[in-house]
């Protein structure tokens, strides 16, 4: 008989990422953009690293993304994610100029290369998370 | 004033390494490497006035060396939380303490049950690993193995690094241990051992990986001027500090994955000592993973960057080579003390009494440390 799987480790949400995990339930990725000085930031954070400025708008993010490093997960390091090795987990330049690491969706295991095009997508984890995954650009 | 030669390693201390210390609390770890390294010092207990604690290390703070030791006078405590770089940073911290004329002879414990709680869990306790915690452990990543992966990787896919360039630091690492008479690992490996070894998190297998293990580990760090009666070498901290990589919380957004904190401490460090890496004659360099050896050499200016792998062939870092590296069989096969092993062995190294592995009349040589999401830490140490 098999265990019941343990929970996936889940973000705690504060005030300065809560539109960024409210935007990925709607299935789009934002970020945050500098109402004074127009920079572009992620992580979430409270404060704008070019002009201070802790005014920010939120934009969505084109979705375009490119290879910039990768990793495949052969050992759960945690027991949640042990039906689903291995993993690709991917990290992304995005066309905005910030990254994302997020799993690799692909149907057959692929061989990955620096540069290789990348587009974002979504995985409704259960109906209050939706965390980012990455496709491979079938234009690319 | 220049901080460089105002402080002296003066005692040292370490437990036997194991891989489970059947009941040990790591309080009771960390005193017995203290009480060793204040005996080795020629110190008593109560000569001890200032502690930095370099880890979170259980539950135990300075008060319990206050208490169990019976410090009758503690002048100064702190503690210097850059998880594996926090070692060398304590020593850092306890040199200014001595410089400064606030304390005469600084405790720094370590003291670890590493297998009683798993890594994955321990570190998203932590609050510096807060922000991957949050947007990265969600999608899968959530240990440091998978966090660092993604820096060797494109190592490799930039500069050509291969896996048989790390498994060259595994199997000499391990060749040290064999030597060490108190490491964990003693069976030889070969290169063709690490490539049959078990992915882990692609590229690192199983034998790039560092070691969960039990012990505890101390040094006494004094006021120069206080170590000129010491019966042992006096070991003078002449040049030191701390790096912190941009993007310090997370790694991912680090305009350059290939590149870490020390890359911004080892100019200042060297400068501060008046020497240049190619002066230095052995180097214990933090190896959580054999990647953060190699990239750490490049950083500190041994090779260019992009040249590391290429550094490292042919057992260069063994005993003979052109830089013997963790001549203690370091994290990957001595034991994971969160780099203070790595400063014992310096100084006895320094001393001249790291037995079968003594680097012939060793009189300089550096410690770092690694932590974190790319935090660095130097200190370059020199018998005088």
């Amino acid at each position: 008989m098999s265990q019941a799987m343990p929970p996936k480790p889940r973000p705690e949400i504060t005030e300065d990422s809560r539109p960024y995990w409210d935007g990925l339930r709607q299935h789009r990725l934002l970020l945050q953009c500098c109402t004074d000085c127009g920079r572009l930031r992620h992580y979430p954070r409270p404060l704008c690293d070019a002009c201070h400025s802790f005014a920010c708008d939120w934009v969505e993010a084109c979705g375009a993304a490119h290879v910039h490093s990768w990793t495949v997960a052969h050992h759960a390091f945690h027991p949640a994610f042990r039906n689903e090795l291995p993993t690709v987990l991917v990290t992304a330049d995005l066309a905005e100029g910030v990254r994302l690491l997020a799993p690799l969706q692909t149907e057959a295991p692929v061989t990955l290369q620096l540069g290789q095009r990348l587009q974002v997508g979504y995985w409704d984890v259960d109906p209050s998370l939706t965390v980012p995954v990455l496709r491979l650009d079938e234009n690319g | 004033m220049s901080i460089s030669g105002r402080a002296a390693v003066t005692g040292i201390g370490d437990t036997d390494y194991t891989r489970d210390a059947s009941g040990r609390s790591a309080l009771m770890l960390q005193l017995e490497a203290s009480l060793k390294a204040i005996a080795d010092a020629g110190l008593r207990p109560h000569d001890i006035d200032g502690i930095v604690m370099p880890i979170p290390s259980g539950a135990s703070v300075a008060e319990d060396f206050v208490t169990n030791l019976s410090i009758p006078d503690l002048r100064y405590s702190a503690a210097t939380p850059l998880g594996g770089a926090g070692s060398v940073a304590a020593l850092q911290c306890a040199a200014m303490a001595v410089a400064s004329g606030i304390c005469r002879h600084v405790l720094l414990p370590v003291g670890r049950t590493g297998r009683t709680q798993r890594i994955g869990a321990r570190v998203q306790a932590m609050p510096q690993f807060r922000t991957v915690g949050e947007f990265e452990a969600p999608v899968g990543a959530v240990a440091p193995a998978q966090y660092y992966a993604p820096m060797a990787r494109r190592h490799m896919e930039l500069f050509g690094t291969t896996s048989r360039q790390l498994a060259e630091i595994a199997v000499t690492t391990r060749q040290h241990a064999i030597l060490n008479g108190n490491a964990r690992m003693t069976k030889p490996i070969t290169i063709e051992d690490h490539q049959a070894s078990r992915m882990i998190a692609d590229p690192l297998r199983l034998l790039d990986c560092s070691l969960e293990s039990d012990g505890g580990a101390a040094v006494i760090v004094s006021a120069a001027e206080c170590a000129r009666d010491a019966a042992k070498p006096r070991v003078l901290i002449t040049g030191m500090g701390e790096g912190h990589p941009d993007s310090p919380s997370t790694i991912t957004q680090r305009a350059d994955i290939t590149r870490l904190g020390i890359a911004k401490v080892a100019p200042r460090a060297f400068a501060m000592a008046g020497v240049a890496p190619g002066d230095i004659q052995v180097a214990e360099i933090y190896d959580c993973f054999t990647y953060i050896v190699l990239c750490q050499l490049e950083d500190l200016g041994f090779c260019p960057k992009g040249e590391g792998g290429r550094f490292v062939e042919g057992g260069a870092l063994g005993l003979g080579g052109r830089l013997p590296v963790n001549t203690h069989g370091g994290l990957l096969s001595q034991a994971h003390m969160a780099g203070m092993n790595h400063v014992v062995e310096l100084v006895r190294q320094l001393r001249g009494e790291a037995g079968q592995a003594q680097v012939p009349d060793a009189r300089l040589g550096l410690v770092t440390g690694y932590g974190d999401l790319g935090d660095g830490t130097l200190a370059i140490m020199a018998r005088e």
